[in-house]
């Protein structure tokens, strides 16, 4: 009897560390992101004039590769109509507009205006 | 009749700009870009993944003591990867009073080590250069480049040919909305000649940040001014500014329908061996994604 609790009690300690070491392992797509900039909000928020801005912004630059009803090409290419993006915060999303990931093609678009990231972040927003 | 020299200079640079921009506005998908109206400086900005920009980088001057030119590069920019662009480049000039020559290409690639945005963005740049002696695009000053370079007859100095490697930092920053970018430019003439030095700065930004929330052709944000300055720095022989040229050159670059870009930028010379004034124009296009016109999921070949 006690040998069989040893054992649940053994089992269930695997159990519980195999979990918390898969925890750590399955991190959201944004925890790289800094806090600070996780932390901004679009001062753009609630503005219809900004989501439309967006929308062409986002024609000239994102359409190519993401398509122009942002579904991508379900290759290379991501949807932007996903929980990934459902997820992030409006500073998560401006953050990876700046830096882009180059290492996987995705450009840096810090040479945008700030104004314009913002634009954009509030039509992805809104397309969700 | 009085005799017009840059009439007989102008046409065929000219005109290849001007016939390059319409085909490709007639046979070519809408593409966009963002891009710096720098001629003779680079940003970090690399091209687009899969992506080809076509521009014509045209300099019009008159050298003291010589006729007008027109000096057109035409640029193939393609995105290899994000962090990788490559580059060829087809030269030629038109002299008044003299010929109409292809002058040679160059080949470059730039790269950016770091796969993050910082403060400072360095980028690494190599370039293979196969021209003549007659070229005259001015895409680089460097060591003790003149004007007295570019006032020999065409049947003299294409005789010279240069095989060239030339080797550039570049340091760029984007803060706020300017672009603020340093070449440093180092370029050795693999046949004998000591390394040559120059240096290229630039800053520009949008006339607006904010887009405008309906298309429009002559919106501020469609707009980029800003200006550069570039020059020599001397050579390895003698390291001085003595007898070197330097220009001081305003920028306004101009963001059309369908991804077509203007650029034009008067610069000045700013000592006895630059030249003293030297226009430039500038149009490109960005065809899209034109790896997909091949892939057979697209229609493309198969």
């Amino acid at each position: 009897m006690i040998r069989s609790h040893r054992k649940i009690l053994s089992l269930s300690s695997i159990a519980l560390f195999a979990t918390l070491a898969f925890a750590a392992t399955v991190h959201s797509h944004w925890d790289h992101v800094p806090a600070k900039d996780r932390a901004r909000s679009n001062p753009l928020t609630g503005q219809p004039q900004a989501v439309a801005a967006g929308a062409l912004v986002y024609s000239d630059h994102c359409a190519e590769c993401h398509k122009a009803d942002a579904r991508g090409d379900g290759h290379k290419r991501p949807s932007l109509r996903s929980d990934h993006v459902r997820s992030a915060t409006d500073g998560d999303l401006e953050w990876f507009l700046r830096q882009g990931d180059l290492a996987h093609g995705m450009p840096s678009w810090s040479s945008l205006p700030i104004e314009q990231r913002w634009q954009l972040v509030a039509y992805l927003k809104s397309i969700q | 009749m009085p005799h017009n020299p840059l009439k007989r200079a102008l046409p065929a640079a000219v005109w290849l700009t001007l016939v390059l921009a319409t085909l490709t506005l007639c046979f070519t998908p809408a593409a966009g870009a963002q891009e710096k109206p720098y001629f003779v400086t680079y940003s970090h900005d690399l091209e687009e993944p899969g992506n080809l920009d076509v521009e014509t980088k045209t300099a019009l001057a008159q050298p003291g003591g010589s006729t007008r030119y027109g000096a057109t590069a035409l640029e193939f920019e393609y995105g290899v990867r994000a962090w990788w662009t490559s580059e060829l480049y087809l030269d030629g000039q038109a002299t008044a009073q003299d010929s109409t020559i292809f002058t040679g290409f160059r080949i470059e690639n730039r790269v950016r080590p770091l796969m993050r945005d910082h403060i400072v963005n360095p980028v690494l740049y190599v370039e293979y250069e196969n021209t003549s002696g007659a070229d005259k695009t001015i895409l680089e000053v460097v060591g003790h480049d003149s004007q007295s370079d570019l006032a020999e007859p065409n049947g003299e100095s294409r005789r010279e040919h240069q095989h060239e490697a030339e080797l550039k930092l570049i340091l760029s920053s984007n803060v706020r909305d300017w672009n603020i970018s340093e070449n440093f430019i180092s370029e050795k003439n693999l046949g004998h000649d000591p390394w040559e030095f120059g240096y290229a700065i630039g800053a520009a930004r949008p006339l607006r940040g904010a887009a405008a929330s309906r298309s429009c052709t002559f919106c501020a944000d469609k707009f980029i001014a800003g200006a550069e300055a570039y020059g020599g720095l001397g050579n390895t022989a003698a390291l001085t500014l003595r007898d070197t040229s330097h220009y001081i050159a305003p920028l306004i670059g101009w963001q059309l329908p369908k991804g077509l870009r203007v650029s034009f930028s008067p610069g000045f010379g700013l000592t006895s061996t630059s030249l003293a004034r030297v226009y430039r124009v500038g149009v490109a296009y960005e065809f899209n994604q034109i790896g997909n016109w091949f892939h057979p999921a697209n229609g493309g070949a198969q």
